[in-house]
């Protein structure tokens, strides 16, 4: 390749370097912050803490009940994730692999779902919930955060089961397995690199989701993570515990942060060739 | 080749029709129709106004300042972030030393909820606890602003933290449409005496347009929606000046039960995004380069 001269790899660098500080610092930050007192956040913001505050991630999980919003996420999120993927991948299969009256209607139309902004349904959906009896819970917000994740879901995992090959499928029907076989048998170990691609995509979409539940969630008891935490921000500008939302937020973002370093590379193929498919 | 194949099909498509019809096309068609009337409460039914709510909008000046500020974010975010985006992904596929760092780091904001990164922000900009103002005094400024308690400044520190979020997903994504381009046209263009300059706009740039193209529909959606990073830095204050019209037809839906108007006013923002990812397909047209 060409010649890269040693002053433009330097300033190569320097911008690099200057990004990555913006990008990491913050965090740095707000961990050795959680550890400070009150005091210490006002009077020097910069200084690292004089004396470890374990406390402050004791009220964050108990006073400020981020235990609970953990786990009420969890509560939400594994089912939902698990029959999104299992719904999607049957329906994938059948729009892949068969030929029947309606087939391109009813792709085109699951297709459809990823055009509409969610702040379109949001009314109707508030109003259907209701009517259902479903408002303030788990399952109703379990059902939808399902629904909302097929679109994208089953345009995917169509498009993957596509590509597979067809010879294992027609010699697992010659010797005599059933449909249903066929598909939890031979098609979906044959899918698990689509079925993980968007296992990573729809957790990272239901963990952080906003909207949805500060919609149909209104019990405290029962708010989610992110809903729980801008929850604590608005009653810290009255309650003044400053030092247990810094604990609060690294609690949250520090599994998050290992989850990421651990599977980076899976991460980032999930979602960019999500993003690029679609 | 499959015996009896509708015993497969409908059952295995019939959990997705049926979640996908209730809860996603029946609100979607409903709100076709909610948009027109006025609905006031749970407990009243909607009932059919024609046009009224438009009419209502043209003359309120909340729904034409919430607009403008997507606006701005429609201008601004795409030039700032993919413009730093593409440059970035540039200099790490030159194979500088430790472009996977970079790559990884830069990609990290992207997986954090937008609600965390609202408030960590929001704690860098705090006048007393925050960092950025003291740095700044550090370096010579005496009176920062209050960045976002100041009208002026607030919409702008929300630019520089979608940026900050952003930035390293777009990076991704264009350095994806670099790693497909073969090498042979860079050692074609290094021995005609290309330089760097020469070598990103006529060979990298115009082989990445898919990437642009994808990459540009995907900022307009962020700049339309930008709800949850307004709604827990600012709430679309102070003096509603970074309300977007994803904030106010909440604040209309939620807080003042209006859910005629509100959805009337979604109906405008779904209509601003069609149109616009349409005209970004229709001006990226162009023949794809295989090579």
């Amino acid at each position: 390749m060409y010649q890269v001269s040693r002053w433009s790899a330097v300033s190569t660098q320097t911008v690099l370097i200057g990004w990555a500080v913006t990008v990491i610092f913050p965090m740095i930050w707000m961990i050795y912050s959680s550890f400070k007192t009150d005091q210490e956040l006002f009077f020097s913001p910069w200084a690292p803490p004089v004396e470890l505050q374990w406390d402050n991630f004791a009220r964050a999980w108990t006073k400020a009940h981020v235990g609970e919003y953990l786990l009420n996420t969890l509560i939400v999120v594994v089912p939902a994730l698990l029959l999104t993927l299992i719904i999607s991948a049957m329906a994938a299969y059948v729009l892949a692999r068969f030929e029947f009256v309606g087939r391109r209607f009813l792709f085109y139309m699951f297709l459809s779902g990823m055009l509409f902004p969610v702040f379109l349904a949001l009314v109707p959906l508030f109003n259907l919930v209701n009517q259902l009896k479903m408002l303030n819970t788990f399952h109703g917000l379990i059902l939808v955060y399902i629904a909302y994740s097929l679109p994208f879901t089953i345009f995917f995992l169509t498009g993957f089961f596509k590509t597979l090959p067809t010879e294992i499928e027609e010699s697992a029907i010659m010797d005599g397995a059933n449909p249903y076989q066929v598909f939890f048998k031979v098609m979906l170990p044959m899918a698990s690199p689509g079925l993980i691609s968007m296992g990573i995509f729809n957790f990272l979409g239901m963990w952080n989701q906003y909207v949805l539940p500060l919609v149909l969630i209104s019990d405290e008891s029962k708010y989610m993570l992110s809903q729980g935490l801008a929850f604590m921000l608005f009653k810290q500008f009255y309650e003044n515990d400053w030092s247990a939302l810094f604990a609060a937020l690294t609690i949250i973002m520090v599994p998050t942060l290992i989850v990421y370093i651990t599977f980076q590379k899976q991460i980032q193929d999930g979602i960019t060739t999500g993003a690029l498919k679609g | 080749m499959h015996r009896n194949k509708y015993g497969i099909i409908l059952p295995f498509l019939a959990p997705a029709l049926i979640l996908y019809s209730l809860f996603v096309i029946y609100p979607y068609a409903q709100a076709m129709y909610v948009a027109f009337t006025k609905w006031k409460g749970l407990r009243k039914s909607p009932r059919f106004v024609g046009l009224d709510n438009f009419e209502k909008m043209l003359g309120d000046d909340k729904f034409w300042n919430a607009l403008s500020n997507n606006l701005i974010y429609l201008v601004f975010l795409p030039i700032i972030t993919l413009g730093f985006a593409l440059f970035m992904a540039f200099m790490i596929s030159q194979k500088v030393r430790f472009s996977n760092f970079y790559r990884v780091t830069f990609f990290f904001p992207q997986v954090m909820s937008v609600v965390a990164i609202g408030i960590l922000w929001s704690f860098v900009y705090h006048p007393t606890i925050g960092i950025f103002s003291s740095l700044l005094k550090a370096v010579g400024i005496e009176n920062p602003p209050i960045w976002l308690g100041d009208p002026d400044t607030a919409l702008w520190s929300i630019v520089a933290v979608t940026v900050w979020q952003s930035a390293g997903f777009f990076m991704v994504i264009f350095m994806a449409g670099m790693l497909s381009i073969p090498k042979s046209l860079y050692e074609a263009a290094a021995l005609d005496g290309a330089g760097r300059g020469s070598t990103f706009f006529r060979i990298t740039f115009p082989l990445l347009w898919e990437n642009t193209r994808s990459s540009l529909v995907f900022i307009t959606v962020i700049a339309m929606d930008m709800f949850g990073i307004t709604f827990t830095m600012t709430q679309g204050g102070p003096d509603r000046s970074t309300d977007v019209l994803a904030t106010l037809l909440y604040e209309h839906a939620f807080l003042h039960s209006r859910f005629g108007y509100a959805t009337s006013i979604a109906m405008v923002y779904f209509v601003i995004v069609i149109v616009l990812t349409l005209l970004i397909f229709r001006v990226t047209r162009r023949e794809t380069i295989e090579f």
